[in-house]
């Protein structure tokens, strides 16, 4: 079964070949035999799920389901889960256990799946290695001592090793793309405000999204379909309807423009990556697509422009963690700013902590125009870059990252780190959505082939990729650590 | 432009975070790291360009004033260190 798409488990649930029930108890077995190996998972919820699988098999006995229903999934830990620990990878939410669900948690129940726990992150989603966890580092599939990519790493690993069909992800500067290119899965970062925030823990409001994690861009489809579309309590959530997005997955490619921006094959592109990237534009070449070279000129000032932006709407999102409503307290303060400043200081891990001071020095007086301001003015010319791209060519393809996973430890600077999401960072700035498909390995990790399109064009990008997965067999492919725990 | 120690004291103030002196420190060797970087923005002419908030360029929709909350204090209580009689305890503030 751990070796099944959720396209393809969703038929056998049909059919009748096994139950909800059976299905569930399985994933929560390989997770229970597994996991101490990846810490994929922070919470695992193997009562609840099993009771929800057997709600499952008796709807579907009394004839009311849908696609997904018996489906089991996992759900990063940003997730608000009703009387479940929802920790956001942080001590501070060590404690926390949410009194309402996200929007997208409540799509998932009401469209009949079952939630097997809460996958490991990096701290408050800052992160692109899953190495900024409370909770400890995840460890990729493929290779154990390579990072599995963040800071949804906990989502992409699970889905990777076959403890879960899918999973649920969040993505602010790459958070989807990065990590499914690093563990060879499918990842799929919605348009801004295609897929309400309510209830998903707030990193950098004008930049998150969440979106489907899974094994084929048909199971991002159908997990699209569920969770997309607006929301009441999500006030910058779009009011446009939602497609369905299997029914465009097997649109013919000829005639589709493909734009390669040639600023994402450049210097620092693992010649490896660089080659099973341009190998997958032949499969779409061959598929009747046409190619040309785009320019983005601003791909360079997108992460110095993210790391004014993201900080600062941190610094303001993060303030709510005050040690007094919810969430860690310190023990015995002196007065009130004590009781806050030693609760924020025991609550927050480095990385949180550096973002929330370099935040609140750019929005402080004397300092806000000179970055902030000049941030938001380069954000619109790095959007603009897209704009115009896509006034030429239908969608555009690059590297998912400049490296195949690197290693557990090997980036100590955070500049270092900040500079492996060149090529994911600058889509959230615009608010478009992409997509990351496996499109081959480099010493035997992974590659991941990033497909971009213009605002709205999810059903487009899951059309595309869709259809090299039709082609080629990559992201059938599973890791050695996949088989060993069957 | 350089970041100061004094810099981080004052942010850390404001954010409402505890730094020790070691700490200090290494903040303001990581964050005149990151500021070097982003400083690279200062290179580009963005004369006449107005800033992006919202990816989208939405406005705040409006509703009607009308209540739609239930009251839901207990629930949310539930998680908070310490309340008594429906208020959070925090240390006195009003002598």
């Amino acid at each position: 079964m751990h070796d099944k798409t959720l396209t393809q488990l969703a038929a056998s649930l049909k059919s009748g070949e096994f139950s909800s029930r059976e299905l569930t108890a399985h994933f929560l077995q390989k997770i229970e035999k597994a996991d101490s190996k990846l810490n994929s998972f922070i919470t695992v919820t193997g009562e609840q799920a099993l009771k929800q699988a057997e709600a499952a098999d008796n709807a579907r006995a009394a004839g009311e389901t849908g696609i997904l229903t018996g489906i089991p999934l996992a759900l990063k830990d940003i997730f608000c889960t009703r009387d479940v620990k929802t920790s956001c990878g942080s001590r501070m939410l060590d404690n926390f256990i949410a009194p309402y669900d996200a929007t997208v948690v409540e799509k998932l129940n009401a469209a009949g799946t079952i939630s097997l726990g809460k996958t490991n992150m990096d701290e408050f989603a800052m992160g692109s290695s899953n190495e900024n966890s409370h909770y400890g580092p995840v460890k990729n599939p493929w290779d154990l001592t390579a990072v599995p990519g963040g800071s949804s790493g906990g989502s992409a690993a699970a889905v990777a090793a076959g403890l879960v069909p899918a999973a649920m992800g969040t993505d602010t500067g790459g958070s989807i793309r990065q990590p499914a290119a690093f563990c060879g899965i499918t990842g799929l970062k919605p348009t801004y405000g295609r897929v309400s925030r309510y209830g998903m823990i707030a990193y950098a409001s004008s930049l998150d999204q969440a979106g489907p994690m899974a094994r084929s861009a048909e199971d991002c489809a159908h997990l699209m379909n569920v969770i997309a579309g607006h929301d009441v309590r999500d006030s910058t959530s779009v009011a446009r309807g939602v497609p369905d997005y299997t029914d465009t997955l097997n649109a013919p490619l000829s005639g589709l423009k493909i734009g390669l921006p040639k600023e994402y094959f450049g210097d620092g592109l693992d010649p490896d990556v660089e080659s099973a990237v341009r190998e997958a534009v032949k499969v779409y070449e061959s598929l009747g697509a046409t190619v040309r070279e785009v320019s983005l000129p601003h791909t360079h000032y997108a992460i110095p422009a993210y790391y004014v932006i993201a900080p600062a709407e941190a610094s303001s999102n993060l303030s709510r963690f005050d040690g007094v409503r919810f969430g860690h307290r310190c023990k015995d303060p002196v007065d009130l700013i004590d009781l806050y400043k030693r609760s924020r200081a025991e609550g927050f891990g480095e990385e949180v902590k550096r973002r929330i001071l370099i935040g609140t020095h750019t929005l402080s007086e004397g300092f806000f125009d000179a970055y902030y301001t000049k941030a938001q003015k380069v954000r619109r010319l790095i959007r603009q870059d897209f704009l115009d791209a896509f006034e030429d060519v239908d969608v555009l393809m690059g590297p998912a990252s400049p490296t195949p996973a690197f290693d557990l430890g090997a980036k100590k600077d955070p500049v270092s780190m900040y500079l492996q999401d060149i090529y994911t960072i600058a889509v959230n700035l615009a608010g478009i959505p992409g997509i990351s498909v496996p499109a081959g390995l480099a010493g035997g990790r992974p590659v991941g082939l990033q497909i971009l399109g213009t605002h709205f064009a999810e059903a487009q990008l899951l059309n595309v990729a869709h259809q090299y997965q039709q082609a080629t067999d990559w992201h059938l492919q599973l890791p050695a650590f996949a088989e060993e725990y069957a | 432009m350089a970041l100061e120690e004094s810099h981080v004291r004052r942010a850390a103030h404001l954010a409402r975070l505890a730094v020790s002196d070691d700490q200090a420190t290494g903040f303001v060797d990581d964050l005149s790291r990151i500021l070097d970087m982003v400083d690279q923005l200062q290179a580009i002419d963005t004369e006449g360009v107005s800033p992006l908030a919202h990816p989208l360029d939405a406005t705040q929709r409006l509703r009607a004033d009308e209540v739609t909350e239930t009251n839901q204090r207990d629930i949310f209580q539930r998680c908070a260190p310490a309340v008594e009689n429906g208020l959070y305890l925090v240390p006195r503030v009003v002598e």
